[in-house]
């Protein structure tokens, strides 16, 4: 099963190579990960989307805990929660495809950022199947580049 | 108090620990640091090896519960000590390693003798730091030693720039330690301390499986009054041995791989065990899904990861042994049960072990005057009253060691148990002898382990430390020949020692005395003449055994532990 880890840090050097080292040791998968600063700048939150059987999950929830510079690790997706992804993909948008490209990005409600005689580079961004969803969709005219941010996540307020 | 030197404020901050011993080797990085050592009241031994400086610090916080330190030069004297820190993360022994570094500005240029010693021990520290600022340098000493010996204790490393060394800081008072994100759980949980007394009390075939947290928390009495009052079998890892005396009627000896038939039957059978500092490590467990079939398990551990790691738990405790024991035993005072009734219903399932170690004792045939290695350690075990500090090898010697030396008290038995680190044994008893001047202290070793950190008989003549090294001497790297005799159709595939020292003359030229043993007989009188000439020097004994003698019992790797290979 999937598991999006919420984990915050203290934003120090080599603290990232701390969790790193962690999974690549244990044999723990990491699909995406992506980390900056929190408002309090001596503190990173860390977004790392993996998978694995419950125990495996619990063991790499507690595993994480124990590393001296984790303040606090949270299984986000045991809730209500927001996920959010961000791909810049560089599309072929040559005479014949142009339009129709700009239809695709319009649906969903994606940007053109940079623009080149025979491309678009398009910002969307969304949950992680809708930045698949777009992929799979442009691929066919031709997807030249991609770049993702991998998923960010905020557990919903209590309502 | 005003500005010092970085240097000086280390030393100010091994005496504010209590650190009256350290071992190193010095080099460039760290040469101001070994300046300023020179006058101060700091106790430093020199070792011939940085592994070997290690190891005898971890031997000596092994004995004596105190944090081990050792001083190492960066690069290469760093990248020697790794081994060694990596023993004693496994075994969770507290440690603060001091490594030089070179000068901040060089850091990352490839510098003459530069490592980065931070990345290489990450996986292997409990925790471990770079001081790139002086005014970060005593601070972070100080929660280093707290990391260290707090929690499941751990090796933690700081990496020393000489800059930061050689500079000026301050020295503030110390305050207690408050780290927003590392607060061991020391206190169990109650609800789960009362079902866990609940379940014992309805246990019919109970066990106590202890391991070395027992030993590492001191919690040993704790321990013995649970099972002597409510009639519970023992059986101990081979880090926890010591923690429940071994000549016990209780004890069952040491479980797993070759672990006693007793324990193995009794953990197989039972119904309830209750893991106490212990971490159901593959050595110990077999063939997983066959490890305590019927048992409801407890398990009492101050470190979560532990907990249903390897072993799905029924009642975990996340406490310090000591503090859990102490629960457990006081809710069982107050629980308004006659004890004794309680211990008396296992009477009959303390008949069914007695039957079971009267059938398949710990035992080894007889060979006339060759030597076995099992009487060996059994002479040391009675000519030293299993009062000894022992320490081991890696191999056959240390499986000798823990199956016929009895240990009767914690901190006895010294040993690498979870990275099985060969070249363990000399320098650690160097290091227990340190701690304890007076102490017999027995290194337990192999032809080919020994030679792996020999050097450091030269440590224990230089500071008049004499220890006695057994080596118990085959010619072959006996326990992987002992694997490729049963496994591999007896291809001694680089096992056979074809050369070997002569222990004796390799003694004498160290300045240690050596005597040689082949025959049965002389056993006993070796051993007595190594007792008393280890009060002036350091003895090597080269006993010549019985070459393909095996470690029996035996669970093949990947098995379950009853089915067991007996002698």
């Amino acid at each position: 099963m999937k598991h999006t880890l919420s984990v915050l840090l203290q934003n120090k050097p080599g603290v990232l190579s701390r969790v790193t080292g962690l999974f690549s040791g244990r044999g723990f998968n990491i699909e995406s990960l992506s980390v900056a600063e929190t408002l309090d700048s001596s503190l990173s939150c860390l977004t790392l989307v993996t998978t694995g059987s419950d125990a495996i999950v619990e063991q790499i929830t507690k595993q994480l805990h124990k590393l001296i510079d984790v303040i606090k690790v949270t299984d986000i997706s045991e809730s209500e929660y927001v996920e959010r992804e961000m791909a810049l993909i560089r599309v072929k948008a040559e005479n014949t495809t142009r339009a129709e490209v700009l239809r695709v990005i319009d649906i969903f409600r994606g940007k053109v950022v940079d623009v080149s005689p025979k491309a678009y580079a398009v910002e969307v961004t969304g949950s992680a199947t809708k930045i698949q969803a777009i992929i799979d969709i442009l691929r066919p005219i031709g997807i030249k580049e991609i770049v993702r941010t991998g998923t960010i996540a905020m557990a919903r307020a209590p309502k | 108090m005003g500005k010092i030197t970085g240097s000086e404020a280390i030393i100010q901050c091994l005496l504010e620990e209590g650190v009256k011993t350290i071992f190193g080797f010095p080099g460039g990085a760290v040469i101001d640091l070994y300046d300023a050592l020179m006058d101060s009241d700091v106790n430093h031994i020199l070792v011939r090896h940085e592994q070997g400086a290690v190891h005898a610090a971890d031997g000596l916080a092994r004995v004596t519960g105190d944090v081990g330190v050792a001083l190492l030069t960066s690069g290469p004297g760093a990248t020697n000590g790794v081994t060694a820190i990596a023993t004693a993360y496994m075994d969770s022994i507290p440690m603060v390693i001091l490594t030089g570094q070179v000068p901040t500005p060089l850091i990352g240029n490839d510098a003459f003798q530069e490592v980065d010693i931070v990345g290489i021990t990450r996986p292997c520290t409990k925790h471990n730091y770079l001081v790139n600022n002086a005014e970060d340098l005593v601070p972070t000493l100080r929660e280093a030693f707290h990391i260290a010996r707090t929690g499941r204790p751990g090796p933690v490393l700081i990496d020393l720039p000489k800059d930061v060394v050689a500079s000026m800081v301050e020295f503030s008072e110390k305050k207690p330690i408050r780290m927003q994100n590392y607060q061991p759980t020391y206190e169990p949980h109650l609800g789960q301390v009362e079902k866990a007394c609940k379940e014992i009390l309805k246990a019919k075939q109970p066990v106590l499986y202890v391991g070395g947290g027992v030993i590492l928390s001191n919690s040993n009495e704790e321990l013995t009054e649970l099972a002597q009052t409510l009639n519970i079998p023992v059986t101990m890892t081979l880090m926890g041995l010591g923690g429940f005396p071994g000549g016990d009627p209780l004890s069952m000896g040491m479980l797993g791989m070759h672990g006693s038939y007793t324990s193995n039957m009794a953990v197989a059978k039972s119904d309830l065990l209750i893991a106490v500092g212990a971490r159901f490590d593959d050595r110990v467990t077999g063939r997983i899904d066959a490890f305590a079939p019927h048992a409801k398990i407890i398990h009492i551990d101050i470190d979560p990861t532990s907990i249903s790691k390897n072993v799905d738990v029924d009642i975990p405790i996340v406490a310090d042994c000591k503090h859990a024991l102490a629960a457990i035993n006081n809710w069982f005072v107050s629980c308004g049960q006659d004890l004794n009734e309680v211990g008396a219903t296992h009477s009959e399932w303390i008949e069914t072990i007695k039957e079971w170690t009267r059938k398949h004792p710990m035992a080894y045939a007889d060979e006339g005057e060759v030597i076995k290695p099992q009487f060996v350690v059994e002479k040391l075990d009675e000519l030293t009253g299993g009062d000894a500090i022992i320490t081991t090898e890696v191999g056959q010697n240390q499986m000798w060691a823990a199956q016929f030396y009895k240990f009767n008290k914690p901190r006895r038995l010294v040993t690498s148990g979870g990275l099985g680190t060969m070249g363990y044994g000399l320098p650690a008893a160097i290091g227990a002898k340190m701690a304890f001047p007076d102490a017999t202290v027995i290194d337990i070793a192999g032809d080919g382990s020994i030679q792996m950190n020999i050097q450091e008989l030269a440590t224990s003549k230089q500071y008049d430390c004499p220890v006695i090294v057994c080596i118990l001497n085959n010619n072959y790297l006996g326990m992987v020949r002992q694997w490729q005799e049963l496994f591999y159709d007896k291809r001694y595939a680089a096992t056979v020692m074809e050369v070997t020292p002569d222990f004796v003359a390799l003694a004498e030229a160290y300045g240690a005395v050596g005597f040689r043993c082949d025959k049965t007989s002389e056993v006993e009188a070796t051993i007595k003449k190594a007792l008393e000439a280890v009060k002036k020097s350091t003895v090597v004994l080269d006993f010549r055994i019985s070459r393909e003698e095996g470690v029996f019992p035996m669970v093949p790797a990947g098995k379950a532990t009853t089915e067991m290979l007996l002698v």
